[in-house]
Parts: structure tokens; sequence; C-alpha cells
């Protein structure tokens, strides 16, 4: 018999582990990874290839340096969501390199250099993408236009031996409704502005990582706080002005099944360490996501804004957090920043 | 279910909670059984919650079933009854359930065997012969505690404040924990018995509902209640099964939609809650005058063979329950009192069961594996989700783990309830209850310290008072006796009076020798009766004007009218200068001038005694003017009449020595020169230099005194001059912060609040001066006493 002395609670839940809430969230991607692959080729599958590893060799290598049990912090599956993540965003025709630094970037920098999981401000995974279209805005905007994929073997060429891709690329819709904003012709003419419902080929996308971001809220992964937040912020402010100038501005559809509207609102603006905690806190944290992506989609000097507005707001969540303490039991009111 | 119940009642939810495996069925399938007597039974003297028992009986001492044993000590506190008859064999220390594994005083108690009852006072027409104050008086003697959780004394519980009307009576039956199956087979077996506790607390209580709240897994136990209470009125509330609905402040909520405010109490919501269990030790104290001496509890857990509910004599050691449910020792991992979610684990067998026990859970390594290890906090907010309390736990772990704890009690740390939902669900295997136990202890021990520092202070400042005051009456009593030693006060003599008086006789004086004067010019022969005349008047006039003078100079007249006494040395003088003019005269017409000579010089004499009026007056008054106001205004906080008083004094006394000593030196030159010269007046010099030694030597000791007082008493207040330093640092900052305001006000153009300030402003600066002013005295006394 041994008569260890612990505290309560003695039991614990069946499901928990941060290993298995990671694994969840590749699991969601999987719809979403293989819309991309069906539309844009093997490029997407070449960089998580490469990816995952680069990930968990800059992981391990830091934490060896940090003195720390390298199996214990790899078995959290973090490391490999972020390199999910990271190679899921970049464009499949993107050389070996370039997800190399990216994932140097989010893992070595971002995340450990902060002191690990769960101390990391930013999102690992767009500091590194940030930091990519920054450093690289050429390779990091040069998509395929949807359904003409290359063949596995060019694929394999464009990532390995940074073959010339310029005969496959071609405008995002996104790309395409910046060019051509304010042209009521160019716009009706543009095909791939114009899918079944939304933007041609990336309705598709967001559609498939939809789905996934239902699973991850039916497996209480994540609370649909931030998505639906996010969502709404977005439709709700593009919404008056494609009503009032539906020339210059797009319409709330084509913002939501654009670009990485679906996937940063159920993949990247859910990254809990970096967001905001509280409930009413990732509302307000989710709905600012959304309207700063619409105010650079459409006033600012890119086409996707996604990773800039997730971390513009990682740096404003412990303030949110600050202010949106819920009403405890037994108190009249909920507490708001320092009062007493 | 029960259609003669009604409508069921609207339940409100709360916030989060968890679904844990319930494992209810491996104990509540068998009927209650007894638990065999043990060999010796434990009875800690501090089984509830307050202070512990005294025991009342000596080792040796037979005593019999229920028979008290221990007595209550202060009012939260409760008495120990004799669970079966038998010797006391020990009072001492044992181990107990306790987190801190230390041993408690118990009394143990070696059973004969006899089980042998004392004489019971069984109430059975208890709505008809007692109070319900009576009632709860036996409720306190039978020892009665919650049998539930904390153990908190039953009759406080019953006697709530006269502002706090009890509307609800809530007895929780909910049985939230897994494993824990108590109240579920004592509410199936002894329904009626429970039902008749509500019945006494309602007697007692008054309130209007009494609800009976009920888990829904519990389809028996609700039959049974619900029968027990039909046509009571008493109300069987289901409600759903979800951890910790039986929380009591969770279960308040569910029942009546009300909140017990943070940090209070449920009678403060008028609702008062008690546990099935106690209810049902309530009805037997009272019916059947039996205390508080067994309860149920639950053995339970897959390291037992045969689990189940067994009535145990309080006091019976753990070892011996095992014993009676068949555990096999080696497969139990985790041996834990109470239940899995906010159970103790147990150091020892040895450890006996008390009146708040309700399970013994023996589990196997399977059943509650040991922790797994902790990894870092991502923040996925699954224990806000769940949180019954609806606090923010990721935060709070962050803020207990830091220890900063101003943060974590923003974030509501002592609304915890420990329930342990947040560390069930946790994915990063974070013992999380562990850590706020942690922060709520460092909490409360900050408090305590802080009450500690405000006690100590509060003793200071009265230490400080009473020397105060010690060393006022010391000062007084001194002044008594200096103002007793000099004869006929000179309070109350009337200055102006005496003024008037000598004026009067001066003027006598000078008519007088006028009138010498004019006979010895005629030649009359009523030279001499005349002289004596101006002799005569002479004398009073001085007389008059020593008095003027003495009233002058006494210390307890505050004003010196130095100009009248000017006047008179003026006066006086030119009386000289007229008297010598007529000597001369007379010398000059030959005549005989002894007696105008004499006359002259005792003018003289009378002149220059008012000029050293005019001269102690003058410097006395003028030191005593500022002096006076600064002491009037002075607002330090340490006897500042006092230390203001012994300044004027000072300067005073300062003053009239060096002036006598400048007196004793010129008339010590003078009679050098007399002597020199071969004057014939050198016995009158010798006697003035020997008055103004006389007076400078007793300047200068009453000087000496007062330096060594001040010197004394700036020894005795050590900190006088750093605090009057603080002081004046103070009020200068308060009266700059007001100047600062006043500006901001006056940018607003607030009048009202301009005046006001202005006011506040005025008062402060008045208060900085006089802070510096006695800063400022202090360093000079202090400069003063290191010379």
């Amino acid at each position: 018999m041994s008569l260890i002395t612990v505290t309560s609670p003695h039991a614990t839940g069946q499901r928990n582990h941060t290993g298995a809430f990671m694994r969840q969230v590749i699991y969601a991607t999987i719809p979403g990874v293989m819309v991309l692959t069906w539309l844009f080729g093997w490029g997407t599958l070449f960089n998580l290839m490469i990816a995952i590893p680069a990930a968990l060799l800059a992981e391990a290598a830091v934490l060896k340096a940090r003195g720390r049990d390298v199996r214990f912090a790899l078995s959290d599956w973090s490391a490999v969501v972020t390199a999910v993540l990271l190679a899921i965003s970049i464009p499949p025709t993107s050389p070996w390199w370039l997800i190399v630094i990216g994932i140097i970037a989010a893992i070595v920098v971002a995340k450990q250099l902060y002191g690990g999981l769960g101390m990391n401000p930013f999102n690992p995974a767009m500091v590194g993408y940030v930091v990519l279209l920054i450093s690289f805005p050429l390779e990091m905007t040069r998509w395929i236009a949807p359904h003409e994929a290359p063949s596995w073997f060019d694929s394999f060429r464009m990532v390995l031996a940074s073959a010339n891709v310029d005969a496959f690329t071609g405008a995002t819709p996104l790309d395409s409704f910046r060019t051509w904003a304010g042209n009521a012709e160019q716009l009706a003419s543009q095909p791939i502005l114009h899918g079944k419902f939304a933007s041609e080929g990336w309705e598709w996308v967001n559609l498939a990582f939809m789905l996934g971001g239902i699973y991850l809220l039916a497996r209480k992964i994540i609370t649909w706080h931030i998505p639906v937040g996010m969502l709404a912020g977005m439709a709700v402010i593009a919404l008056p002005f494609w009503l009032v100038d539906d020339v210059r501005y797009a319409s709330p559809l084509f913002h939501l099944f654009s670009g990485a509207a679906m996937f940063g609102a159920f993949f990247i603006a859910t990254d809990p360490v970096s967001a905001a905690t509280s409930r009413y806190g990732r509302l307000i944290y989710g709905a600012l996501i959304g309207v700063l992506v619409w105010v650079i989609r459409s006033h600012g000097g890119y086409p996707d804004a996604v990773a800039f507005a997730v971390l513009l707001m990682n740096l404003a969540a412990p303030t949110i957090d600050y202010y949106t303490q819920p009403r405890s039991y037994g108190h009249r009111k909920a507490k708001r920043g320092a009062s007493r | 279910m029960n259609a003669s119940i009604g409508k069921p009642r609207a339940l409100f939810d709360f916030h989060g909670g968890i679904h844990p495996p319930q494992n209810k069925t491996l104990s509540n399938q068998q009927p209650i059984r007894p638990a065999p007597i043990p060999t010796q039974l434990v009875l800690p003297l501090n089984m509830h919650l307050g202070a512990p028992a005294k025991a009342i009986v000596q080792v040796g001492d037979m005593v019999l079933k229920g028979e008290k044993i221990a007595e209550a000590q202060g009012a939260v506190s409760l008495p120990v009854h004799a669970p079966t008859s038998g010797k006391i064999v020990a009072i001492g220390p044992r181990p107990i359930q306790h987190p801190s594994g230390l041993d408690a005083p118990c009394i143990i108690l070696e059973p004969d065997g006899k089980d042998q009852w004392c004489e019971l006072h069984p109430l059975p027409d208890w709505r008809t012969c007692c109070a319900p104050g009576a009632l709860v008086a036996r409720l306190r003697e039978a020892g009665i505690a919650g049998m539930g959780g904390a153990g908190f004394p039953a009759s406080i519980k019953l006697s709530p404040k006269p502002e706090h009307k009890i509307d609800q009576l809530i007895i929780n039956a909910v049985e939230c924990e897994p494993y824990i199956t108590a109240d579920d087979v004592l509410m199936r077996e002894r329904a009626e018995q429970i039902i008749g506790g509500v019945e006494i607390l309602r007697h007692i209580l008054k309130p209007n509902e009494a609800i009976v709240g009920i888990e829904d897994n519990k389809p028996e136990a609700i039959e049974a209640m619900r029968r027990a209470a039909t046509g009571t009125g008493i109300e069987i509330a289901v409600v759903p099964t979800k951890y910790p609905s039986g929380g009591e402040k969770q279960l308040i909520y569910m029942l009546t939609g009300k909140e017990v405010p943070s940090g209070g109490i449920p009678a403060q919501i008028g609702v008062v809650c008690h546990n099935t269990g106690t209810t049902l030790a309530i009805y037997r104290a009272i019916v059947h005058g039996e205390p508080l001496i067994s309860r149920i509890t639950t053995l339970t857990g897959k390291a037992l063979r045969e689990p189940g509910n067994l009535e145990v004599l309080i006091g019976t050691p753990v070892s011996s329950l095992l014993e009676a449910t068949g555990a096999d020792l080696s497969q139990i991992g985790r041996l834990v009192m109470g239940g899995p979610m906010m159970g103790f684990t147990l150091h020892s067998t040895a450890i006996p069961v008390v009146k708040t026990s309700n399970c013994i859970l023996a589990a196997t390594a399977q059943e509650l594996p040991a922790p797994a290890t902790e990894q870092p906090c991502i923040r996925c907010g699954s224990c806000a989700d769940v949180c019954p309390a609806d606090l923010l736990p990721q935060q709070l772990y962050w803020y207990a783990k830091n220890q900063d704890l101003e943060r974590a009690q923003q974030y509501n740390l002592m609304d915890c309830i420990e329930c342990g939902a947040c560390a069930y669900v946790c994915p990063s295997h974070i013992p999380l209850v562990q850590y706020y136990r942690f922060a709520k202890g460092e909490v409360r021990n900050a408090l305590q310290e802080q009450q500690k520092a405000d006690r100590a202070r509060v003793r200071f400042e009265a230490r400080q008072q009473r020397l105060a005051d010690e060393q006022a009456e010391k000062e007084a009593r001194r002044k008594a006796r200096l103002e007793g030693s000099k004869p006929a006060a000179t309070a109350g003599v009337d200055v102006a009076a005496l003024k008037a008086a000598s004026l009067q006789a001066s003027a006598a004086y000078k008519a007088a020798v006028k009138a010498l004067k004019a006979a010895e010019a005629e030649g009359s022969d009523q030279l001499a009766t005349l002289a004596s005349e101006v002799e005569q008047l002479k004398a009073k006039a001085d007389a008059a004007k020593a008095a003027v003078r003495d009233a002058g100079n006494a210390p307890a007249t505050p004003v010196v009218d130095v100009a009248a006494l000017k006047a008179a040395s003026l006066a006086a003088s030119a009386e000289y200068k007229a008297a010598v003019k007529a000597l001369k005269e007379a010398e000059a017409a030959g005549e005989d001038v002894s007696a105008l000579r004499v006359a002259a010089d005792a003018l003289k004499a009378k002149a220059d005694a008012a000029k050293a009026a005019v001269r102690d007056a003058g410097p006395a008054t003028q030191a005593a003017a500022p002096a006076v106001t600064a002491s009037a205004d002075t607002a330090t906080p340490e006897k500042p009449d006092d230390s203001a008083e012994r300044a004027q004094k000072m300067k005073a006394l300062k003053t009239a020595f060096n002036m006598s000593h400048k007196q004793f030196k010129e008339a010590s030159a003078a009679l050098e020169h007399a002597q020199r010269d071969g004057s014939d007046n050198l016995d009158e010099l010798r006697k003035k230099v020997e008055r103004f030694k006389l007076k400078a030597d007793k300047a200068r000791e009453a000087l000496n005194l007062l330096v060594d007082q001040a010197k004394a008493d700036i020894r005795a207040s050590g900190s006088d001059l750093k605090s009057l330093k603080i002081e004046a640092a103070q009020t200068e900052a308060a009266a700059r912060q007001k100047s600062r305001e006043l500006e901001a006000a006056k940018i607003n153009g607030d009048d009202q609040r301009i005046n006001v300030l202005t006011r506040e402003l005025e008062a402060l600066k008045r208060e900085a001066e006089v802070a510096a002013g006695a800063l400022k005295a202090a360093i000079d006394e202090q400069g003063l006493a290191d010379a």
C-alpha cells in the first residue's frame, strides 16, 4: 500500500493531454490541405514534408541548448502544429529554403527565445510568415492559378531546385481585386473573381478550412468566440462599404471566402497562447482582427492581411484580458481593469 | 416523477462544471451495515471548525456511551462524546486527517464491549415543549457539526443574526462527488428521520420554504424522500448531475437564483443550508437525545473486496474499516478521505473517522494514477470554461506562480472554492488547485502580518501617548511647585493699579521736594519737618515702584507694560536730576545740605532701579511675544506647548543672565575705579557688585537647569527631529499638491472649488510653516544640547 500525499483533485479527465489537443488541430487541417493540393498541386505537401522535420530539429536544438528535456517537450506536438500552419500559409511554389528560414524564425525566435510553449507573446507561425513576406516578397506572393496545378515532378523541381515557376503563376483573387478595384468592367471580366459563390478556387479552400474549424469546435479544441468574432467583424465592416460602392469595395462574402480568411479565423487567430483568454476578450480580439484584415486588404499595401492583423492583436491581447474579466460568482459586477 | 408535488421548481444553471465518471454503483448496491467496534477509538478534540474542545475526563475514567468527554470552549466550538462505553486509556497527540500531517490532541477510548448508553433526554414532543433557542442549545450540547463539508457547528448556522430573515432552508442532498454514496443510501433507508430533521429545522428557523436538493442520479433516494415528505410542504428538488452542484454556493444558486456575496455567508441572502447527514443527526439529537457519535461513511474503491456504506462510530481508525471491507492493502494506490475531487490523502491508516468523514476511498493505482508531469500552460481556457465560480483559472495560475498576490486577488482568487474542476480538465496536467491553495495561504498570511503590524502600531501609539501624558503631568507638577514657592502669586495683582499708585506717590514726593526747595530758598525753619516728609514720600514712592517692578517681572504676568516702566524710569531720573540741582543750589547758598544729599542719593538709586526694571521687562516681553504666538500656533504632535514655553523661558533667562552679568562687570569696574580714587562710597558700590553677582548667578543657574531639561527631553524623545522633519516635508508636499489642484481648478474655472481649495491651501501653508518652525526650533534645541 502506498500512502503518498497528493493534493486534490485526485481524479483527472480522460482526454486531457496537450499533445492530443495539438494533434486534433493537425487532423483538422486535412480537408484544407487536400483542397490546396487539388487546386495548386503537390507543392503544399512538399512544404509540409520539409517544414515538419525542420521544426522538430530546430525545436530540439534550442531545447538542448536551454537544458530542457527534449523528448518531453517535443511530445506536446506544438512544433509540428507551427510547422503545418506555416507550410499551409506559404505559396506551394516556394523553394525549400524559404520554409526553412520561416521555421527558424517561428520556432527559434518567436517561440523558444521567449521561453518556449506557453510563453510566446506572438503567434510563431505568423511571425515566420511575416519575416518571409517582408524579406522575400516575390517568392511569397507567387501563387499558382487555380486548377492549373503543375505535375508532381514540376512541383518537386520548384521546391527543391528552385525551377522557373512563372509558367504556372497567376494572380490570386485578392490581388486581382486590388488591381482592378474601381474599374467595373475589368472586375466583371476577371474569371478568378467569379467562382460558384465567391472567388474562383479559393472559395473551396476557405470552405475546407471552415469544415476543419467546425470539427475543432465540435471537439471543443477551440471555442466559437474568436472565429465568430473575426468573421463577423470582417463581414460587418465590409457590408456598408460594399453597399455604398460595390466597385471600390469587395462584398462580405468575397472577403470571407478569399485568401486566408477561414484558415485565419479557425487556425491562426485561435492560437490560445497568444490570444485573449476570457470569453468577452476573445470576442473582442476576434472582431478586431476581422476589422483589421478588412482595413489592410482594402487600404493597405498587401493583398492579404491575416498575419499582420493577428500579430497586431497579439500585442493588444493582455490589455483586452485586463478589461474583460467575467463577473465571478458572488460579485455584483465584473471587475474592470484595476478597479477594486 | 411525482405528480403530487406539482410542477417542478425552475432551476438556475451555474457556469461551468464537469461530468467525471460517477463510480457510485460500487458502493450503493448494498444496505447500510454497522462497522465493528474497534479495539481503540481515537477521538480528536477538534473534529469541527473552530476552537478545540477541552477534555473533561482523566486517563483511567470509565465512560458510558453518549457521555460527554470534552466540552466546548468558546462560541465556535463543540463538545465530544464517547461513541461507546469503555475506559479512557490515553489523552495525547495522535495522527489525524490534516493536510499538514501533524498529530493533534485526541482522547483514546478503549471500548468495554458492553456498548452501554448513558441516561438520555429525548424530546419527542419538541414542537410543544421547547423554544427554538432551547433546541439550538440542545444541538450544540449534542456536538452536531456539519457532516458534509468543513464541520461548521450546526448551532451557529441555526442562530442567524436578527437582521438576516431566513427565506429558504436548503437541505444539501446533492452528493455530487464521484464514489460517495453515504447520503444516497441514508435517504433510501432513513428518509422519514431526515424529513423529521427538516421539520425540526423548520421549527427553529421558520423559513418560507424548505427545499431538499437531490441530484437526478439518485432515483431511489428521490422516491423515498418524496414519499416521506408527502403532506409536509417540504419540497424535493431534483437537480441535474453536474459536479460541483453540491457546492453550497452552487446549490443555492441553482435552487434560488441568489448568489452568496463574495466573502459573505448564505444567511445574508436569507438562506441556511444543511447537509443530509447533519439533518438526520439533528433529528436523533432532539427526538432520541443522542449526541453525534456515529455517522454513515462510504468505503469504496477497487482495492476493497466488499465496498459499501458503514455506520461507523466516530473515532474508528481507518485500518479497522479497511479490514472490515476486505481491503487488499497491496492494491491500494492512493488512500483518500473524502471524494476524489476534494478529499485529502491519508498518510497513516491509524487516522480516525471524524464527524466530517463521508468517504474512505481506497483506490488502486489504475483508478487514480499518479499525477502526470506538469506541462506549460497554453492558456487554452478549458479551466475557465468549467470554473463554477466563473474565474479565469489560467490567469490565477499565472499570478499565483509568480506570487503576484495583488493581481491574483484582483482576479478574485479568494472566491475559488477549490472544487478541482479546472485541474480535472487541464490538458497540461497542472495541479491548479494546489497553486491556488498556496496563493490563498500567502494572502491570508499577508493579511495576518498586516493585522499584526496594525496592532503593533496601535500599541506603540498608545505607549507614546502614555509617555507624553506622564511627561505633561510631571511638567504640570513641577510648575505648580515653582509657583507654590513664590509667595503671593502675583497673578492676581493689578499692575495698572500699582502703577497708578506709584505715579501718585512719586508726584507727591515731587511736590514735597519742591516745597522743601522753596523753604530752603526762603530759609524757613521748617526745613527738618519738610525733609522728613520728603523722606517718607520717597520711601512710599520706592515701595510702589518696587511693587510695579515685581509685578512686571512676575513670570505669570503675561504682558508687562514696558512703556509705563519707561515713563516711571524717566520720571525717577528727572527727579534725581532735580534733586541734584537743588542740592547744588543749596550748597551754593552755603546751607546744610546733608539731608538733601541723602534724598538725592536715594532718588538716584530709585532712578537706577527703574531703569533696571525697564531693561528687565523689555527683552523679556520682546522674547515672550513671538514665543507666545509660536506656541499658540504650533501643531506639532509632541508637547508643543512645553517646548515652546521652554524656548521662550530659555531666551528670557539668557537675556537676564547677560544683562546682570554686564551690570556686575560694570559695577565691579566702578568699584575698582572708586577704590583707586579713594572714594568714600565704597561700601555701597561693593553691595551693588554683590547684588548683581547674585542676580547673574541665579540667572545662570536657572538657565543651566533648563538646558539640562531640554537635553533630557531630546534624549527621551529620540526620533523627535526625524518625525518633525517628516512632518515638515509631508505638510509641505501636501501644500504643493493642493496648490497644483488649485491651479487645475483655476484652469477649469470652478469658483466654488477655487474658494474651497484656496482656504485649504492657506490652512496647509500655515501648517507647513508651523511644522517648519517646530523643526527649526528642535534643531536649535538639539544644537544647544550638543553644545
